[in-house]
């Protein structure tokens, strides 16, 4: 285990390298002037040149890219203009809000989706089979901005059940003591009730959005993964044997039926953590969705840079967790690898 | 009852009845007592930093500077447009001096002795003489500020004893003093600041980027970059009288529909950048206080490159001042919500004064006969190119301006220019056609003229115009503002103005508002010419 563990750790070097390189260039091939934009709006030609010299954006690119790279070794990753934070310490502050959001999300679409995608395949054609068409087609059809603000409108506007959409707490409302950066694990940690309160009540409405969002993909790969596990042989044999149908289904299939699933899972979760910068803007959210998209429309390099590479390693480490559990679901994996 | 109201209430009662449970309040009863005593603001983006002499700092930035650090002198307030408290040009009053002396070369300021910084310390000359130096040395905008009131060189601030501190004059110039007023010279602990300045950064910009190291009305305690900035009320401030707030929390919050609903349910107390369709909604339904006030100095206008064809033709600019949908952009992009720059009747003199309405009008008949003129009676093709990071406004005014346009014939293609990207595209200076606003803090005609339209050609003269004429009417009025010859500088203004309407370069479309939504039991709003709100003032009962 550990070897192999190794060896994929040892392939994963050159694409670390390759997105350094990519997003360095990428930021550079950008249109738009950092200088420009941080000497502010009464600057002269004089003013835009000074800032330019002092962000060191005179030098050639192979100077700022040897400085770049000198700097990423000693684990510094500069300075973003939009915030005047280091970069580490943004991505550090806003990587567990997205987090939090992200598996919250997640882990209310698995509740829906698996169910849903299971039943739509075991009852092929019935009814549930159709309303799991419908809400996964409605999910990926709706924009999540959409969602979140219809959400808004209704729990909060309209209901008043909600609280205000300001991000993680309310406004008089402190953050719990940071252990994993997670408000939801750090106040459990804290013993402190009314804060996980609060931190649920805010999290419900983003949450609720992301889940909407990320139904589709899940209901459906379930169900297509059920449908083929179910028309097996060796689920035929299960029902002749008389096994009941809850160990046929549960035991059987949706074990079998699990690889792809998994497989979609780690794909929606990365995806959902750099995608859901809208329901960040949506809610207020101080996460890396949003950060990196404010430093985008500034040509701000460096949280870019930052965010492309956090994500990357992030990727990186998610298919390395998957390809691993993969033996765990299915120990044939291991065998013929 | 609106809609709104209804649909609220059926659907409160609803939800009430539904689950046999009361709505929770947002804020909980511990909270309540904090609440009433802090003013919560909402607004789209936050600082990037907390010191105004830093590299690249923003708008909202100037914001903290401004209600944190005090300045030597500082603005009367007067009754402005719409009953709303306006700052006075013409009228200063001591901020850390307690006595101002003007003289013809010099300008002297006592201090207050019992001014302290935030940690306790006294303020002193040096710390004046430290921050001016600062302020014109560190570069970039602050320093070019500066300039535009003659404030050059540290030589120019001497420290004369521990509590009067002089400012020489390097030339005579009428915004010298107004200058000291704005927010760029502000007065900095240059004790703390030195004792946390590393020795690549002597001026300690690292330190007061993160911290606030004034003497002002407020410190802000807590700063979390584009979540939220806390603000705790100075009560040992002596710069006036003590602010009512004790607490202020300001929250970024971008979506704009998100920012509505935080102040229609009256959990935000006040926000100060919704679209203009919302605010004149709101102010239609008056369950909030919606105060609008013109930009001072300030104007949205269609650029033309004079340098290029075939807008270097004075009669084809005419033709588009003429077929621009003036009334169209007023009621369909700004939804009346800004001062109208066109159609001043045909008689009226030209007044010493800016920004004034031209004689400019839709008039298709005129725009197609001065196309002919020019030899072009089948029009053009060109581009039309706006800022992305305002879009709101810009995208509804270009389409209307290319749909306008094509009337006359000039088949006008619409260019989107990324925010970041937009000052680099206006000083490269090659759009044909753009819209673009412009607004200077320093409300004079001639800082105006001089920036936008002189021939030394800055950034902001956009269109490239140069003419002799021109420059010498503004220098004129520089030099008689200077030396107090009212007639001739009014003379002159009048001159500028009636030059820039004749060759129109820029055709002005209107004056826009500053919109400031609060609650209604939310008081003191000031209108400021840095156009953001002064927490020393605002009441909340």
């Amino acid at each position: 285990m550990l070897k192999v563990f190794l060896g994929r750790l040892m392939t994963t070097i050159p694409a670390l390298i390759g997105v350094v390189a990519v997003s360095f260039l990428l930021t550079r091939v950008l249109p738009g002037d950092t200088a420009a934009y941080f000497a502010g709006p009464a600057a002269t030609p004089q003013a835009v040149e000074e800032v330019r010299k002092s962000l060191g954006l005179d030098r050639p690119l192979p100077e700022q890219f040897s400085r770049y790279v000198a700097d990423l070794s000693r684990g510094n990753l500069g300075n973003s203009l939009t915030t005047g934070q280091p970069v580490l310490e943004d991505l550090k502050s806003r990587l567990p809000a997205s987090a939090e959001l992200t598996l919250f999300g997640l882990v209310l679409s698995l509740l829906v989706a698996i169910p849903l995608g299971i039943t739509a395949a075991v009852k092929q054609g019935s009814f549930i089979d159709h309303a799991c068409r419908a809400v996964a087609t409605a999910g990926v059809s709706l924009p999540v901005f959409f969602t979140g603000l219809l959400l808004v409108y209704v729990f909060y506007f309209i209901l008043q059940i909600s609280p205000a959409p300001l991000g993680r707490l309310d406004v008089f409302a402190s953050a719990p003591p940071t252990v994993t950066g997670f408000y939801l694990v750090d106040s459990l940690i804290a013993r402190d009730m009314q804060t996980f309160k609060a931190t649920l009540a805010q999290l419900l409405l983003p949450g609720i959005t992301l889940a909407i969002f990320s139904l589709a993909p899940i209901a459906r790969i379930t169900r297509a993964s059920m449908l083929a596990v179910l028309s097996m042989e060796f689920i035929r044999t299960a029902r002749a044997s008389g096994l009941g149908k809850r160990t046929i289904i549960m035991t059987y299939a949706f074990r079998n039926a699990m690889l792809p699933v998994v497989t979609t899972l780690g794909m929606v979760f990365s995806f959902l953590l750099g995608a859901n910068v809208l329901v960040e803007k949506v809610f207020a959210w101080p996460g890396v969705g949003s950060y990196a998209v404010e430093a985008l429309i500034a040509s701000d390099f460096a949280p870019v840079q930052g965010f492309v590479l956090a994500m990357a390693i992030l990727y990186i480490v998610l298919n390395l967790i998957i390809d691993l559990s993969y033996r765990l679901i299915d120990p044939r994996m291991g065998a013929t690898s | 009852m609106d809609r709104r109201d209804f649909l609220k209430k059926a659907g409160a009662t609803a939800a009430a009845s539904a689950t046999g449970v009361a709505a929770p309040a947002v804020f909980t009863s511990a909270s309540a007592q904090s609440r009433a005593e802090t003013l919560l603001i909402v607004s789209e983006s936050g600082p990037n930093n907390l010191d105004i002499h830093g590299v690249g700092t923003n708008v909202p930035g100037y914001e903290v500077s401004w209600n944190c650090y005090d300045r030597l002198i500082s603005h009367e307030m007067k009754t402005g447009p719409n009953g709303v408290a306006y700052y006075d040009r013409d009228k200063f009053k001591p901020e850390l001096a307690e006595d101002m002396n003007v003289g013809k070369d010099s300008a002297t300021f006592k201090l207050r002795r019992d001014a302290k910084f935030h940690d306790g310390t006294p303020v002193t000359a040096q710390d004046v003489k430290w921050s001016l130096d600062r302020a014109v040395s560190v570069g970039g905008f602050p320093t070019f500020q500066k300039k535009a009131g003659s404030l050059e060189k540290p030589e120019q601030f001497v420290v004369v004893d521990d509590h009067t501190v002089r400012v020489d004059f390097i030339r005579p110039d009428r915004l010298t003093i107004p200058d000291l007023a704005v927010i760029v010279p502000c007065i900095v602990n240059s004790g703390l600041v030195k004792k946390n300045a590393g020795p690549n950064d002597p001026w300690g910009l690292e330190y007061t980027k993160q911290n606030t190291a004034g003497s002002g009305a407020y410190r802000c305690t807590k700063w979390t970059p584009g979540t939220e900035v806390v603000l705790e009320r100075n009560n040992d401030w002596k710069g006036g009288a003590q602010p009512k707030i004790p607490r202020i929390i300001w929250r970024m919050v971008p979506s704009a529909g998100n920012r509505r609903a935080l102040l229609e349910r009256g959990d935000a107390d006040i926000s100060y950048d919704l679209p203009s369709k919302d605010f004149a909604e709101l102010k239609s339904s008056s369950r909030l206080n919606i105060v609008s006030t013109p930009y001072s100095n300030g104007i949205q206008y269609i650029g033309m490159n004079v340098k290029k064809p075939p807008f270097d033709n004075p009669k084809v600019r005419q033709a588009v001042a003429h077929a621009l949908p003036y009334q169209k952009i007023m009621d369909a992009v700004q939804f009346g919500l800004s001062e109208p720059m066109f159609g001043a009747p045909a008689g009226a003199a030209t007044k010493a004064e800016w920004p004034q309405p031209h004689k400019y009008n839709t008039d298709l008949a005129k725009a197609r006969a001065l196309l002919a003129e020019a030899g072009m009676p089948n029009g053009f093709e060109t581009t039309i190119s706006f800022d992305l990071g305002f879009a709101g406004v810009n995208e509804p005014l270009c389409v209307l301006v290319q749909e306008s346009l094509a009337l006359i014939g000039i088949k006008a293609t619409i260019n989107k220019v990324p925010g970041a990207n937009w000052r680099t595209e206006l000083n490269k200076k090659e759009m044909p056609l753009f819209t673009n606003v412009f607004s200077g803090w320093l409300d004079y005609p001639e800082y105006f003229y001089f920036w936008c339209y002189d021939g030394q050609n800055s950034v902001f003269n956009t269109m490239s115009y140069q003419n002799p004429e021109m420059d010498r009417l503004i220098a004129a009025a520089r030099t008689s503002a200077a030396a107090g010859e009212m007639a001739t500088y009014e003379q002159s203004v009048r001159g500028f103005v009636d030059l820039a309407y004749a060759d129109v370069p820029r055709i002005p479309l209107f004056q826009p508002y500053v919109n400031v939504a609060m609650q209604k039991n939310v008081g003191g709003y000031q209108y400021w010419f840095h156009r953001r709100l002064d927490y020393r003032a605002l009441t909340k009962a």
